[in-house]
């Protein structure tokens, strides 16, 4: 497992002194995937490289397995950089090496014998289903599979914690998609910490078991995802939850925005309507898995009589229920700046 | 007119005077080619990683060495070549000859080598040192493999292009006896008029260039994995979209 302790990083000295990360503290166990998310400048890049110690903290620990890398000298955080394999973004393949060369790359530092090296690149170009591309150069090979090469490489030394930068950004979503399962089966099997450095909220969604919001280098927010989504609160679990075209409520309706997580029963919006005694509207839905729980997210127009007594009996359904606007009649002028407010933040 | 046309290399006598002094040129750019890479490949690398960015940056240190290269870049050869004979009388023991040659030759290509080393690492995407420092690798280690070695079409592309550099300056050493087809192209075609003699020399000189040339671009080829791939690339495209598809 990997453990930061305050990790504080600073660039400049004195009052000019710029910090970059604000004493972060998060644990990412075995077994694990911890996604940390924030838009560009928030100090995503610094974190991965502070988590390798490529860059010092200014004060802190990274703490792997038990052992603090931040007291390590030159020589020993060397051998101790090994137990934490790096993804990076630009997938970091050498040009002039094939894929079995880019992979033997960390296993050639350590001085690992020819013969070991070309049954270790073998075994991990497999697992990684590239075994027929050994001898392709970086050139030949699409995003994805070069991606693939990079994940190989992460693990050459059989690391314990996996740092991932960015590794899915710039890839298309079929691509993105496939090394997003990768890594889960690739957690899975090796009891891997997994610490997931992103911009993009849909691959959060799609791979990891907890979250954090870095803002200007601070943690604003964070949380397991499950739970982030069931908050309607949760500016995190409004940034999670997939954005799906939503139509506005009809004139003398109230538009409100429902979430739920798993145990609610389906046909909901059937029995409320019937309790209710009036129809209500369905504006635009979805349903998606999220780890193990399924995450409904519904607009409903509801009728505007009948909205003091809708909530409270959404609210004993098990529905997080929201309402989007409190015009009666919502005229467009007025819905159009929250919409694209709304946008920004996801955006964002 | 009769006595300038006595004073001629017959034809036939040509390729006596000229194969020797050919000889001689590519001994000279030989020797000074390897004292120059041996000593402008570690100096590049240290010059490189000691400015801002690199493995190991110290201001001072790359501020001292980096003017250094410049004065010795600066200079013109034939103006180096003479401020410098002191130097090579005492290294050589002598100031003339293919060995006091060598030493202004070398010093003069090693600050254009080092130059050249120092530009082809800068075109190596950091991010490749950076994969190494966390793969586990020393600094020795990140030097060699993610920066020189990933450099190596670009270095030897500079290699060619200091060759060739450093033919031009035999020519200009040729004039304190070093020899060599620049010193025949001189002695025989300028200050004797003698056009056969003239005409040998350049042909013989565009024709070593032009080779260094040739040499020099199909090495860079073999050596960039996808420049050598180039013909197969329709295939490796089509092969690999398959493979995106199929994922």
């Amino acid at each position: 497992m990997i453990q930061l302790d305050k990790l504080t990083k600073a660039f400049g000295h004195g009052a000019d002194a710029t910090v970059v990360l604000d004493r972060l503290d998060f644990s990412v166990d075995s077994g694990e995937i911890f996604a940390v998310v924030g838009p560009s400048g928030a100090g995503k890049s610094t974190l991965a490289q502070c988590v390798t110690l490529l860059e010092r903290p200014t004060s802190g620990r990274v703490v792997v397995n038990g052992e603090d890398l931040t007291a390590l000298g030159e020589k020993h955080l060397r051998t101790a950089r090994r137990r934490i394999g790096t993804v990076f973004q630009s997938d970091g393949l050498y040009a002039r090496r094939t894929a079995a060369e880019n992979v033997a790359l960390p296993l050639e530092f350590l001085g690992v014998t020819k013969a070991g090296i070309r049954t270790r690149v073998a075994e991990l170009l497999d697992r990684v289903g590239l075994a027929d591309k050994a001898g392709h150069y970086p050139h030949q090979l699409s995003g994805g599979q070069r991606q693939r090469v990079g994940i190989a490489r992460a693990l050459a030394l059989r690391p314990s914690v996996l740092l991932s930068d960015e590794a899915t950004s710039g890839l298309d979503p079929d691509s993105t998609a496939s090394i997003v399962e990768l890594l889960k089966e690739l957690r899975d099997e090796l009891g891997l910490s997994i610490l997931f450095i992103t911009h993009e909220m849909d691959t959060v969604v799609q791979i990891a078991d907890a979250v954090a919001r870095l803002d200007h280098g601070r943690i604003v927010e964070s949380g397991r995802i499950v739970e982030l989504l069931r908050d309607p609160d949760s500016l995190l679990g409004s940034q999670l939850r997939p954005v799906r075209e939503r139509q506005d409520a009809a004139a003398g309706e109230v538009a409100v925005d429902v979430v739920y997580v798993g145990d609610v029963p389906g046909g909901w919006l059937a029995r409320i309507s019937r309790e209710l005694g009036t129809d209500v509207n369905l504006l635009g839905a979805s349903v998606e898995t999220v780890g193990a729980a399924a995450v409904g997210t519904a607009r409903i127009g509801v009728p505007v009589h009948a909205l003091d007594r809708a909530l409270p009996l959404l609210q004993a359904a098990g529905l997080h229920a929201s309402v989007v606007t409190a015009s009666v009649t919502p005229d467009p002028e007025d819905a159009a700046p929250e919409a694209s407010e709304r946008e920004l933040e996801v955006v964002a | 007119m009769s006595l300038v046309r006595t004073s001629n290399v017959p034809l036939p006598e040509i390729p006596a005077l000229v194969i020797p002094a050919l000889g001689e040129t590519l001994t000279m750019v030989g020797i000074t080619m390897a004292i120059v890479v041996i000593v402008g490949v570690p100096l590049g690398a240290i010059v490189f990683n000691l400015a801002p960015g690199g493995l190991f940056p110290h201001r001072t240190a790359h501020v001292v060495l980096s003017w250094i290269i410049s004065v010795g870049r600066s200079l013109p050869f034939l103006i180096l070549m003479a401020a410098i004979i002191p130097f090579t009388r005492l290294l050589t023991g002598t100031n003339i000859g293919i060995p006091a040659a060598v030493v202004p030759m070398s010093i003069a290509g090693i600050a254009f080598f080092t130059r050249i080393v120092e530009n082809s690492l800068r075109s190596v995407p950091t991010d490749r040192a950076r994969v190494a420092i966390a793969s586990g690798a020393s600094p020795v280690q990140v030097i060699h493999r993610a920066q020189l070695a990933e450099a190596v079409p670009s270095i030897v592309g500079g290699l060619t292009i200091n060759t060739i550099a450093m033919i031009e300056y035999s020519a200009i050493a040729g004039t304190i006896g070093a020899g060599g087809i620049g010193y025949v192209a001189v002695t025989y075609g300028y200050q004797r008029f003698d056009h056969a003699v003239m005409v040998t020399t350049i042909i013989i000189l565009i024709a070593t260039v032009a080779l260094v040339q040739f040499i020099g671009d199909r090495l860079v080829r073999a050596l960039t994995p996808a420049a050598r791939t180039d013909l197969r690339r329709t295939d490796g495209r089509r092969s690999t979209r398959r493979a995106a598809v199929a994922a």
